[in-house]
């Protein structure tokens, strides 16, 4: 008899794990979630940008039957929150945004927590404001934060080579200024926390939707003044991420104040009006950047200067230029860059991280500006993208490392599925400004693919245990935010341990139970979380086949683990069933469990202060070419057609990774055509779903998605990091589909009806 | 307080005799007093469709509905359809199709999709995507919600 062959599960289409609980509403977020005893906890915000508080009279609202709390900065200890140390949870002496907290209510119910928040009184005195990131850093400008007297939240510096003798070298150069847009993550759930502290024990429990409960616990222990251990996160299923959920927000201290103040439970949930006006956008960006080439199409230097508005204080995201540093320096070989970017204070909504770090913005800026190159030297975009693209086995300046890399691939086969050059040409040639019109435009991308080493450590930690029946338990640092790390994570044990996929839990949830992970950022979790649960999983597998060698004629490396049973490698013939060996190790005198852990630590290295170093494991390479129409009597810009071929290293699960690809185009989309935050003054105009435009069903392109697969050899069975790539080229690849059927390039976003309407018609907005 | 309002009607197949505040939503109706949270808050104005429910076979977006019109209606959520087994099909084509990621737009997708498919059963993509216009997910780029959609109502015409 034939021993039976097990398939692998690499590559295969996986459902994800949690989905059938998903589709039964079963989940619970933590909307959802109620603790006895609980009160509703609601915060004050502030109507004013800029303003000192004069007075804050809490006595009606203190008196209100029902009400068990009501805080403002004199009753709380003042530890500012953020990276630069700059938000007060609560604040006390001014204003600074329009989403600053000033007095916080803990409540019976939300009703009465609502109209306790209607009887405060503040009394303000007006600021001189800043709105515009240019007043901001304008001599005599107002001063948004005492410590800051500049405005300039943050700067970097970078440089390899020497662009003066790269202009000199150049035949074109050419300077443009691209100036980016504020939007927002719009997670369907919307945020909140509960906080539960226990006054006797000094313990707090906090529900969070963090991407990062284990650096948010370290945060938290500073900014409440408590002892570290005493704080355990627990996670319920969170209702999105896409970065918002990297910082510590204002919100989340305040729900402890106000349960520490009450001795009770305390929930904390944002309406959808706050989530828009309290949460983090994607930082707007002015980018200014000149580049040069010889004749032949050898790109010879950039020199880039950006201006981000910060707003009013300042989170993680204020170091997306990391990342935007990467894509100018390093996208292209390019022999001499310089590249200098500020984040500055403006009295504006403040930004956050959000999907892509920076990486939007800063590829909206070089893609575009790579085809208007390609014009001025008359080369086709895609040669001249091609002659300058990177390849594998290269260092860049920055001294990133490209062990694998699939850029050339992916150009060719998104240009070659897609028919570019040839369609590009014959739509470019009937370009116009009446009628209705198509094109055709690319744009490429570089990101992180193997983590990004900018915290002391970029690992994760994995603990596995087996029980006597051969089920799994894979505890893991990493979180599930939606993405579906936890179904990889128990495919890539699985196929280590011959195991069917329902034969695991996977626990991700808890900082009690869970070992240490730096968050989930950078597209990190499938890399480095799969690494080391590989590790744990290779661990435990060594154990049992040893323990295998001991019961029978075979030697441990004879054997391998298949179908639920151990099995003679060479043929598959079984030994005996998995389960079996695990009772017989447990309750033999020895008395064994299978249990390991694994710490990965990948082999990436902080850069230096000049910003140099290779400092992730891998990195990701993506090229989406785009099909629009235009209606050059309305504006309206139609994206019809989508092909992507992204450098994955390897396909894990082909569902999965679809759907992150697919769900990444959509929110491309909407970046390019719809999404906006208007703040006019310091105020956001459209806090509501009717105003702010998120991509609907019908307006969904076709999408044919290429895999290109280098096999990196570091990653978790050749894979790497994909989460961010897709969203990342969209914006560059409209621009450039615009032009090629109008002839009119658009440096701003977004794409709106009126947008290209008045730059159709010769006056840009 | 305000008075209450006495209202009857059948919820998830069973009749339901109820007093509830005339300003209560249908939507805080299910989740806070009924304890049927699968029917999500994604926004409060009708425009996300998170809240999606079938009143009389028809879906409406229950945080726009007050509580005290469920008087006389047959009212389905999320928890009806997870034990309804004509809809196992649309339920197992959302996991199977990798129609959900997150989750949180997932029962009001599938609400909604129950009523396309009863209004539409040969629905075709531009027919799903029409009947999904109102419901928004920021995580799918809902390609594999639509062929989730559609194969289930495939499976569903070879069952008949």
């Amino acid at each position: 008899m034939n021993a039976p062959q097990h398939a692998s599960l690499i590559g295969q289409r996986i459902p994800k794990m949690d989905a059938p609980e998903k589709v039964a509403g079963k989940t619970r977020y933590i909307q959802d979630l109620n603790l006895p005893g609980q009160l509703y906890g609601l915060i004050l915000r502030t109507e004013r940008v800029h303003a000192r508080i004069v007075s804050i009279d809490t006595s009606a609202a203190k008196a209100l039957p029902g009400v068990r709390a009501v805080l403002t900065a004199a009753d709380v200890p003042i530890h500012p929150i953020g990276v630069n140390k700059d938000n007060p949870p609560l604040k006390g002496d001014k204003v600074r945004c329009e989403r600053d907290e000033v007095a916080a209510v803990a409540a019976d119910s939300l009703e009465i927590a609502q109209a306790a928040i209607k009887l405060i009184k503040v009394e303000y005195e007006d600021l001189p404001p800043i709105f515009d990131p240019r007043d901001s850093i304008k001599d005599g400008a107002p001063v948004i934060h005492a410590a800051k007297p500049d405005n300039v939240a943050m700067a970097f510096d970078y440089a390899h080579g020497d662009v003066e003798r790269g202009e000199a070298e150049s035949d074109v150069v050419v300077e443009d200024e691209f100036t980016l847009h504020r939007v927002t993550h719009c997670c369907m759930g919307v945020s909140g926390v509960i906080a539960d502290f226990e006054p006797v024990s000094g313990n707090l429990t906090l529900y969070s939707n963090t991407q990062v409960p284990f650096l948010h616990k370290r945060e938290f222990a500073e900014v409440l003044g408590m002892d570290p251990s005493r704080i355990r996160i627990i996670q319920p299923p969170i209702g999105g991420g896409f970065g918002s959920k990297l910082d510590i927000y204002p919100f989340e201290p305040i729900a402890v104040y106000l349960a520490k103040a009450t001795r009770r439970p305390v929930k904390l949930i944002f309406t959808r009006e706050e989530e828009f006006i309290a949460s983090p956008t994607r930082q707007p960006a002015i980018i200014r950047l000149r580049s040069g080439a010889k004749k032949d199409g050898t790109l010879t230097f950039r020199t880039v200067d950006v201006l981000l508005d910060n707003g009013g204080y300042t989170s993680w995201g204020a170091t997306i230029p990391f990342v935007m540093m990467q894509t100018f320096s390093s996208l292209y070989r390019v022999p001499h860059c310089r590249y200098h970017t500020k984040a500055v204070y403006t009295n504006n909504p403040f930004a956050g991280s959000f999907r892509g770090y920076g990486n939007l913005q800063a590829t909206f800026a070089i893609e575009q500006q790579m085809d208007k190159m390609a014009d001025a030297l008359g080369i086709e975009p895609y040669e001249f993208r091609l002659k300058n693209a990177q390849n594998a086995g290269e260092v860049t300046g920055q001294g990133m490392h490209f062990k694998t890399c699939g850029f050339q691939d992916c150009l060719e086969t998104a240009a070659g599925r897609s028919g570019f050059v040839e369609k590009r040409k014959a739509l470019g040639a009937a370009k116009g400004l009446s009628g209705v019109r198509r094109g055709v435009g690319m744009a490429s991308m570089l990101h992180v693919g193997g983590g990004a080493k900018i915290y002391p450590s970029d690992g994760c930690g994995t603990i596995l245990k087996l029980d006597d029946f051969g089920h799994v338990t894979i505890m893991t640092g990493a979180s599930e935010i939606g993405q579906g790390s936890e179904t990889v994570l128990a495919q890539l044990v699985c196929e280590e341990l011959g195991v069917p996929m329902s034969a695991v839990t996977v626990v991700n949830n808890d900082t009690d139970i869970t070992p240490w992970d730096v968050g989930v950022h950078a597209s990190r979790t499938t890399f480095i979380a799969g690494n080391s649960a590989i590790g744990a999983a290779r661990k435990a597998k060594d154990k049992i086949l040893a323990a295998a060698a001991t019961v029978s004629n075979m030697k441990a490396e004879e054997m391998d683990l298949k179908g639920g049973n151990i099995v003679r490698a060479s043929d598959g013939e079984k030994v005996m069933p998995l389960a079996k060996m695990l009772r017989q190790l447990h309750f033999s005198d020895k008395a064994e469990l299978v249990m390991t852990t694994n710490y990965y630590e990948p082999p990436s290295v902080h850069q230096d202060k000049g910003f140099k170093g290779d400092v992730s494991a891998a990195y990701a390479w993506a090229t989406q070419v785009v099909e629009v129409e235009v209606d050059t009597d309305t504006g309206i810009v139609k994206l019809l057609k989508v092909w992507a071929a992204h450098d994955v290293g390897r396909v894990l699960n082909e569902m999965g990774i679809e759907g992150q690809i697919e769900g990444g185009i959509i929110m491309g989309q909407g970046y390019a055509l719809c999404e906006d935050m208007p703040v006019v003054e310091g105020h956001l105009v459209n806090p509501a779903f009717r105003d702010y435009k998120l991509i609907t069903a019908p307006e969904i392109p076709e999408m044919d998605i290429s895999f290109i697969e280098t096999m990196d050899g570091e990653g978790p069975q050749g894979a790497k990091g994909v989460g961010e790539a897709p969203s990342i080229c969209m914006a560059a690849a409209v621009a450039n589909a615009i032009e090629n059927a109008t002839g009119v390039r658009i440096a701003s976003l977004p794409f709106t009806p009126e947008r290209v309407y008045s730059a159709l018609k010769g006056r840009p907005l | 307080m305000s008075s209450l309002v006495e209202i009857s009607c059948v919820v998830n197949g069973t009749p339901t005799r109820l007093a509830v505040p005339p300003e209560t939503s249908a939507l805080a109706l299910l989740r806070d007093h009924l304890g049927l949270s699968g029917t999500k808050y994604g926004c409060g104005e009708g425009e996300c469709g998170a809240c999606t429910i079938l009143v009389d076979g028809v879906s409406v977006n229950s945080c726009l509905m007050f509580a005290v019109d469920f008087d006389g209606r047959t009212v389905t959520t999320i928890e009806g359809l997870a034990v309804d087994r004509a809809s196992d099909p649309l339920r197992q084509a959302f996991v199977e199709k990798g129609g959900v990621q997150c989750g949180f737009c997932t029962p009001g997708m599938v609400v909604q999709s129950r009523h396309v498919l009863d209004k539409h059963p040969n629905a075709g993509p531009d027919e799903v995507k029409r009947g999904l216009e109102g419901n928004l997910c920021r995580c799918t780029g809902y390609k594999k919600i639509v062929e989730a959609v559609i194969t289930a109502a495939a499976a569903q015409s070879a069952a008949e």
